[in-house]
């Protein structure tokens, strides 16, 4: 039953991605032709392709998935349905940085298009290790502790963020909420590649890490008693939420809701086991932020809409809609 | 037929390389384009463009520090014109990959910035003789605008993105240029940037005469809206003189082909008399 379901839902998500790959590769303000897609040459078109779509449907992939992945990594963890990556301090760490570098980088962001990514990396890793020293007693990782750090290094990076927009110009403004918006527009090969390496980290990290977090679920000490390793899952969970989330909100800015709508649509259709929650979670973040983003650079071409608002304003209602059935369902 | 044979002729006369499709990002670039004729070859602008009527017709490629090179590409342009605060970098540098020509204005809210960014687009269009009349008319106009009574007022600008909150334009603003540029005082020189100020700084600069956008106006319902968005104005000179003047956001404040113009008209709505001081 648990096998087939299993195998019927990897094909599903095999579909589903291919299905995505193909609309998001296909669909864009510049007519591509199919020969251009596959041949090569130097017209616009493949240009456009090569340059343009194919390193944004990776990154948008990464990105998603990444978020998706951690996003079920932290439910598991807080043994909460709610939580997020954005609750050990990744996102206001990584906004802090990101404004610090708009305003203070001033005349040095012209240089390098790394700096403003790399600021913002920065800024997510320290809160995440702030908030986990924090939370560190002895050997030990306190989760309530840690929880409660996360709002306020959260907090926190909130003022820092006010103080710097207090002295920031109206185009930093402007510069800053695009940022908070999130986009894949600046993907390039640079971007995605970028993202690359972090988000494999995270994933190899979390990668047999599945079995722990379905112990975790039945409490820390049954987890215990069942012989796993429970610090261990926790510092594999937040560093990898450091890392990648870190990683791909430098390079989007804040994406919000996948990481914790992805885990959840996984749940429903398969249950809780994290062995297919994990990697169904990154594959259906990652098609959802994909998805998301033909929509946001097609539906006003040749404008563009930040991909984040299409995620929340689409994704929202969707979310809601899925959860008054499954209420009805069960009444 | 003729059009296409007076199309050729014009192509062969002219600069080998005119542009013949052109995307301009930034309010006072598309003006400029058509204060020197070539609004016809313009095929996207962005939405800061709301100047001639004509510019609001054209396909819009977005927010100008938020571009899509996709979507720009997807114009076929032969040259993209864009102002200094234009971006992503990304986009502009995936532009250039696609052996699109992109023309970065200078940047510099002042009379010379405006002028060189004149110059730099009438080489780029292949309007060099029309640039050049511009900027002449520039000058010419410049100069011609009254000058402001011997004492120079305090002036005190304000602005709001949307409803509420104004900001005091500070030191190294559009504003503060504008009104260097005519001679008159900015009260708000105290602080850098657009602020917001506390009532009680308002009541102590004191300002003369409030200068505000109309796009400002318009978002706050009214001058007697903007009065109460201001406490503390009323007690001020310009509050109780009443001396208040709206100009449009991108007349004022672009620093485009219209500067002179703009300077002129701010210039005689400064020596204004007070209304309330007619009636």
């Amino acid at each position: 039953m648990t096998l087939a379901k299993g195998s019927a839902f990897c094909v599903f998500l095999a579909i589903l991605s291919g299905a995505v790959a193909l609309i998001s590769l296909r669909t864009g303000a510049v007519p591509i032709s199919w020969r251009e897609m596959v041949g090569g040459g130097d017209s616009v078109g493949s240009m456009v392709f090569q340059t343009m779509r194919v390193p944004r449907l990776l990154l948008g992939f990464l990105c998603g998935g990444a978020l998706g992945l951690c996003g079920a990594a932290m439910q598991g963890l807080f043994r909460n349905p709610l939580a997020d990556p954005a609750l050990v301090g990744v996102s206001g760490g990584a906004a802090l940085g990101a404004v610090a570098a708009i305003v203070l980088g001033g005349p040095f962001l012209s240089h390098s298009i790394y700096i403003l990514p790399a600021a913002a990396f920065f800024g997510a890793l320290a809160a995440a290790i702030l908030v986990h020293v924090i939370a560190t007693r002895g050997v030990r990782v306190d989760v309530p502790t840690l929880l409660l750090a996360g709002i306020a290094i959260n907090a926190f990076a909130g003022a820092g963020i006010g103080w710097m927009i207090y002295g920031a110009t109206d185009s930093q403004l402007r510069d800053f909420t695009f940022w908070s918006l999130g986009s894949l527009a600046g993907a390039g090969w640079d971007a995605t590649l970028g993202c690359l390496p972090f988000v494999v980290v995270a994933a190899g990290l979390l990668a047999f890490r599945a079995r722990a977090l379905n112990a975790l679920a039945l409490g820390e000490s049954n987890a215990w008693h069942l012989g796993v390793s429970i610090e261990g899952v926790k510092q594999a969970v937040l560093a990898a939420t450091a890392f990648a989330v870190g990683a791909v909100t430098a390079f989007t800015g804040t994406i919000g809701f996948i990481g914790l709508v992805a885990p959840h649509l996984v749940r429903l259709a398969v249950g809780a086991d994290h062995r297919l929650v994990l990697p169904g979670s990154f594959i259906i973040g990652g098609c959802l932020l994909c998805a998301a983003d033909v929509i946001a650079r097609t539906a006003r071409a040749p404008a563009e809409i930040p991909v984040g608002i299409v995620v929340a304003s689409l994704g929202a209602p969707f979310f809601l809609g899925l959860l008054l059935r499954e209420k009805r369902a069960r009444a | 037929m003729r059009k296409i044979l007076g199309l050729l002729l014009l192509s062969t006369t002219l600069h080998a390389a005119t542009p013949l499709r052109v995307v301009t990002v930034g309010g006072a670039v598309t003006e400029t384009a058509f204060a020197l004729g070539s609004g016809d070859v313009l095929v996207g602008v962005d939405t800061s463009s709301t100047f001639p009527e004509m510019a609001r017709t054209l396909p819009q490629v977005g927010y100008q520090r938020a571009l899509s090179a996709e979507g720009i590409a997807s114009l076929r342009p032969d040259l993209v014109i864009v102002s200094a605060n234009a971006g992503p970098p990304t986009a502009l540098a995936h532009l250039a990959a696609l052996k699109i020509p992109v023309l970065r204005l200078v940047a510099g809210d002042s009379l010379d910035g405006a002028t060189t960014r004149v110059l730099q687009m009438g080489e780029a269009l292949g309007r060099e003789g029309e640039a050049t009349k511009l900027v002449e008319k520039i000058a010419s106009e410049v100069g011609a605008r009254v000058p402001l009574a011997a004492h120079s007022p305090r002036v005190l600008f304000v602005m709001s993105l949307g409803q509420g909150s104004p900001m005091v334009a500070g030191r190294e603003t559009a504003a503060a240029a504008m009104l260097e540029l005519v001679g008159a005082q900015n009260a708000g020189n105290a602080i850098q940037g657009y602020k917001q100020f506390s009532r009680e700084a308002l009541v102590l600069l004191d300002p003369e005469i409030v200068v505000t956008t109309s796009r400002t106006l318009a978002a706050n319902g009214g001058e007697a809206n903007l009065a109460k968005l201001l406490p503390g104005l009323e007690i001020t000179a310009a509050g109780r003189s009443g001396r208040l003047i709206v100009m449009d956001d991108l007349f004022l404040l672009g620093f485009g082909p219209r500067i002179g113009e703009a300077a002129q008209e701010l210039a005689t709505k400064l020596n204004e008399p007070s209304r309330r001081a007619e009636r």
